[in-house]
């Protein structure tokens, strides 16, 4: 069963209409057992890092998600749910999963004013692409001019090079895609990105990775 | 790099698309979800739904309409049109849409604003802004006001006094529609989009006015808009998304290429 994880952060809603469009089952839960039992998990979210974390620790979600970690059940993390798995995050100085080593820092509210010739705005919003820097199963079928919706203030930045699998420009080069062992995580929205987020989603749906 | 958004709007009165003219003699064009998909599969970025239904007990249909459309496009797409309270901008959310837009209610209530970036996050709220030009006076520095009731109503507030104002209670985005320019097919109030545009941190999609590619590309460079939103020209099969898309990046915007557009 993939279980979609309910921690107050928006719109889950969305990502199992396209769990569904792409013809699998999927079930919106917030109980910790409900997520350690699952085949695979899937964490999207919109919303603020702090707010998110405080409802996992409340709900004793954010135990739950470090124990299927662990134990190497496939995940896919969304938006927030790509940047609560960084030890901390700028946004509210929340302390986060830590199952990813490094963090999750702010656009600089300078950007605007930096990059004047080019109006770059916070939050990030919109269609942008994506340099695979390491291939990963998840890719499969993924081509180079395939873009991305994004929405974003905040990003990841993990210490170690090798999870980082994929980078997006904006202003500076930032990790779009991250992973480590069975956990996979995007900073734009699968469920939003039209048909190249739709094949990334399935590819998870169908991925078997050794345990 | 962030490419440029090319956004169809579609004007829905009980649950039936039209596309009113200044507002007025509006023609009923078809069915909501099946131009969603069309839309979609045409390589649109994103898309808006303004319900111009009159009466507020038939509303539900558009949150049927926007519950049909989420199980059939897969890329962003907002609500506006007579959203009113925070209950009202919930339905809509929960119905699929990402973003529901708020127009006169912020005008006369600004609170709606913050509440409901609080309640479901700043990328959820746009400010809609309905906008003429009156020339510089008191109380309206930038010679540019406030109007609703698609035009009629003069609110004495002035455009960028009011954008900002908006970012500032929490507002993730704002669609600017020129009045003046609406319906003429001449082109986006250049002036107007520019001076919102460099004047807030947050995304400024352009509105009213498209008539022709040119028009887009205009807008998106030297008016300074992150997004054009579009109807007629495409609605009436005049200009295609592929076409539009073609044109701007001929100009050297950056554009996503979808795979039915490559």
């Amino acid at each position: 069963m993939i279980v979609i994880v309910d921690y107050g952060a928006g719109n889950l809603t969305s990502v199992e209409r396209a769990v569904s469009y792409i013809g699998f089952k999927s079930v919106i839960t917030d109980d910790p057992k409900k997520i350690v039992a699952a085949d695979k998990i899937i964490f999207p979210g919109v919303g603020a890092a702090g707010a998110a974390m405080e409802t996992m620790q409340k709900k004793g979600i954010d135990i739950a998600l470090k124990q299927s970690f662990n134990s190497k059940t496939p995940m896919l993390g969304i938006c927030i749910g790509c940047q609560i798995i960084m030890d901390r995050s700028d946004e509210n100085n929340a302390q986060c999963l830590g199952l990813i080593s490094g963090e999750t820092r702010a656009f600089s509210n300078q950007m605007a004013a930096t990059f004047s010739d080019n109006y770059l705005k916070v939050p990030h919003m919109g269609w942008n692409g994506l340099k695979i820097v390491q291939e990963h199963p998840l890719f499969k079928g993924i081509e180079p001019k395939d873009e991305f919706y994004f929405v974003h203030s905040y990003f990841p930045v993990p210490i170690n090079q090798e999870n980082i699998y994929g980078t997006t420009e904006y202003g500076i080069t930032f990790a779009s895609t991250i992973g480590k062992n069975n956990l996979f995580a995007t900073q734009f929205h699968l469920e939003k990105s039209g048909e190249p987020g739709l094949i990334i989603l399935k590819n998870f749906c169908l991925w078997s990775p050794l345990k | 790099m962030l490419s440029k958004r090319v956004i169809p709007c579609l004007d829905v009165r009980e649950g039936r698309t039209t596309k009113g003219i200044k507002f007025e003699n509006n023609v009923d064009i078809g069915d909501p979800v099946e131009m969603a998909r069309f839309y979609y599969e045409a390589g649109a970025d994103e898309l808006v739904f303004y319900d111009i239904t009159a009466s507020h007990e038939r509303r539900n249909i558009m949150i049927e309409v926007v519950r049909r459309v989420a199980k059939t496009i897969f890329i962003p797409f907002s609500v506006g049109g007579g959203i009113r309270t925070l209950e009202d901008m919930r339905a809509v959310l929960l119905a699929g849409a990402e973003k529901v837009s708020v127009n006169s209610a912020a005008v006369k209530n600004p609170e709606i604003i913050s509440q409901g970036a609080k309640a479901f996050g700043n990328q959820c709220v746009v400010l809609g802004m309905d906008v003429k030009h009156v020339g510089e006076k008191k109380g309206i520095p930038s010679g540019y006001e406030i109007v609703i009731n698609g035009g009629r109503t003069y609110m004495g507030l002035d455009a960028l006094e009011w954008a900002q104002k908006g970012q500032s209670l929490g507002a993730g985005e704002i669609c600017l529609n020129s009045i003046d320019a609406d319906g003429t097919k001449d082109g986006y109030e250049m002036n107007l989009t520019r001076l919102i545009s460099d004047n807030v941190s947050i995304p400024v999609i352009a509105s009213g006015g498209a008539g022709r590619p040119e028009h887009l590309a205009d807008v998106l460079t030297d008016g300074h808009a992150d997004a054009a939103l579009i109807a007629s020209m495409v609605h009436y099969g005049t200009h295609t998304i592929a076409d539009i898309k073609s044109h701007l990046e001929s100009r050297g915007i950056k554009i996503r290429k979808t795979r039915s557009t490559k």
